[in-house]
């Protein structure tokens, strides 16, 4: 019988299963921001533990609320950054290099196929574009990744997704997985891995492959997967040139992560895109989707595009093509925030942040910012968000305030019209 | 070893998300403590009352599907933990909402919808208590007149975590 991925990486980090059904893994990266991680320290110091198993396979960035926005989060961050300081962690990203932890972290080149990665964060699940295993975790087990190395799992089932057709025009990667969280419900895959197969996803970039895994923790997904292949091997290729003597070489390596043609699947689910239209939620859970001409006109306060979700170097552009050349109306206010440094630099250079800028955006660092209302970009009661992020829950982004998730494409005819719009029409 | 059971607090909907437990913007806190006024803050759920006295005398929670949905905030657990809620009990749970549970050496239990209906159909509207028995795997609830006794089941790896009072300590000797 072959595996799945997630069954190849879990026998290749086995390190030993203490009770039935329960298997510790060893970590290839432990991931880090100033949210989870503090409390971590502080338990280790406490217990008087403070070490860290490796500082080469820990990375650490402070990026929910930065700068800090008061006494609390500066000495959130003064943790995190003190202790980094401590332990020799040389992949830390302090105020100037950071961003997002979940476009930062991949952008570096730290993530590769068949890694174990935890972090304590529920979007870990996105690492697993590249072929890896991550998982979202909490803050004791994230203590016991930095202390020793290791994390226990329940051997997961895989869900496997094969998404074929074509993608019709202005629709993305963000529709597809709105679309496959509408027809499995947020707790579809609850305990399951969600592999991700199909011509639309060979065909999808890094960026799009990796907001395909950022929403899988939204269907309960223990990891979304991709399959690793050239387009990793070439997103990759300037971290690992010395690894291989060729991309073929790496392609080669990187394919024994490949799920087995016969794996055995919990379940196989099939999604044909060339008929899906731009997708919205509509509610309070990320299950709850709509297309957009049954959304369209829908009243709207604040646009916001950013986050781990959508904040990268495709979904500028993508936005920016839409908004070139018009203004935001003038009932709504825009709010971008490029998800790293890299990419905020690039979308200068290629004269996108001007275009945001005429069009009346306000533009602000990377950060995580107004996707989970901790920092900037908060609703105020009975507000409404046109927004490219991942989570819509009641009170997500500011008390009594709504949010809509859609794709960048949505969200910049949305800004243009100042009520829910058909991307389409400006395409 | 924590203790388990007392005063249950009902709360009769499915996908209670870890957002509607604690908000993000008490994610600033640096200790577990602080974070006890904030308990359940965000949850709308009608006759529910996150600062009413059910609430406060709660020792146990039970609810439905897919709890504790959303965010990995371990400040979940720690709310209720901090509350001297150690138990909650569900249809199903969300994965890193459950390991955080046992990974502080509370109590995460699943029990079937068909259970749960009898449950909240005798006592869900009433003042009602648990006592539950990790180790024997029983849990009875007393309320609406009612005495009932159910069976659980927690994986060997989740009971050792609660036997041990939790992760670290356990991980740190074998790892």
């Amino acid at each position: 019988m072959g595996k799945t991925t997630a069954e190849k990486i879990f026998d290749a980090h086995l390190v030993n299963e203490p009770f039935p059904g329960t298997k510790v893994l060893r970590l290839d990266a432990v991931l880090c921001h100033e949210i989870t991680t503090p409390i971590a320290i502080d338990d280790l110091i406490r217990r008087d533990k403070d070490r860290v198993f490796d500082p080469t396979k820990i990375k650490a960035v402070i990026d929910h609320v930065t700068p800090s926005k008061d006494t609390k989060t500066a000495t959130q961050a003064k943790i995190l950054r003190d202790w980094a300081r401590r332990h020799d962690i040389k992949d830390f990203f302090d105020i100037g290099a950071n961003g997002v932890c979940h476009a930062l972290f991949p952008e570096r080149g730290f993530i590769r196929p068949g890694y174990t990665v935890i972090m304590g964060d529920s979007h870990t699940c996105t690492h697993g574009a590249f072929g890896a295993y991550a998982a979202g975790i909490g803050t004791t087990d994230l203590e016991v990744g930095i202390l020793k190395g290791v994390c226990a799992f329940r051997q997961p089932k895989t869900i496997k997704f094969n998404v074929t057709g074509t993608l019709p025009k202005g629709v993305y990667a963000k529709d597809v997985i709105l679309h496959i969280i509408g027809k499995i419900g947020v707790n579809g895959a609850t305990d399951r891995v969600m592999e991700f197969h199909g011509a639309v996803v060979d065909a999808m970039t890094m960026e799009s492959r990796m907001t395909l895994c950022n929403m899988a923790i939204e269907a309960g997904g223990t990891s979304g997967i991709c399959q690793p292949d050239m387009t990793t091997v070439e997103y990759l290729w300037p971290f690992i040139q010395d690894e291989f003597t060729s991309k073929e070489a790496a392609l080669t390596d990187y394919s024994q992560w490949r799920a087995d043609v016969d794996a055995e699947y919990d379940q196989t689910i099939e999604i044909d895109v060339t008929k899906l239209e731009p997708t919205i939620t509509f509610g309070y859970k990320p299950d709850q989707v709509k297309t957009v001409s049954e959304l369209t006109g829908t009243r709207l306060d604040q646009i916001y595009i950013g986050s781990c979700t959508n904040g990268r170097i495709e979904d500028l552009r993508i936005a920016a093509q839409i908004l070139k050349g018009h203004k935001l109306a003038p009932n709504v206010r825009g709010i971008l925030s490029p998800a790293t440094p890299k990419i905020q630099q690039q979308a200068i250079h290629e004269g996108l942040i001007d275009i945001f800028m005429e069009a009346g955006f306000c533009v602000t660092n990377p950060t995580c910012g107004a996707c989970l209302g901790m920092s900037n970009g908060v609703l105020a009661e009975g507000e409404v968000c046109a927004s490219t992020t991942n989570r819509n829950f009641m009170g997500r982004m500011g008390k009594g305030g709504m949010v809509h998730l859609m794709s960048p494409a949505t969200a910049a005819a949305s800004a243009i019209e100042g009520k829910i719009a058909d991307p389409r029409k400006y395409l | 070893m924590k203790t388990f059971g007392g005063p249950v607090l009902f709360l009769d909907r499915g996908d209670i998300n870890t957002d509607e437990i604690i908000p993000a913007k008490y994610l600033t806190e640096i200790t577990k403590e602080d974070l006890k006024p904030y308990i359940l803050e965000d949850l709308k759920l009608p006759g529910f009352d996150p600062k009413g006295e059910k609430t406060k005398n709660a020792r146990v929670i039970v609810s439905r599907a897919n709890f504790g949905c959303g965010s990995s905030r371990e400040h979940a657990p720690w709310v209720f933990e901090v509350n001297s809620i150690t138990a909650v009990i569900a249809e199903s749970f969300a994965r890193i909402f459950r390991q955080n549970m046992f990974n502080c050496g509370m109590a995460a239990i699943e029990l079937p919808a068909a259970d749960l209906d009898q449950i909240f159909s005798h006592a869900g509207d009433k003042d009602a208590t648990m006592s539950i028995n990790i180790e024997a795997g029983t849990l009875t609830m007393s309320g609406g007149g009612v005495q009932k006794t159910f069976n659980f089941e927690i994986s060997p790896f989740d009971k050792a975590l609660v036997l041990a009072g939790g992760w670290v300590d356990y991980a740190d000797q074998k790892y």
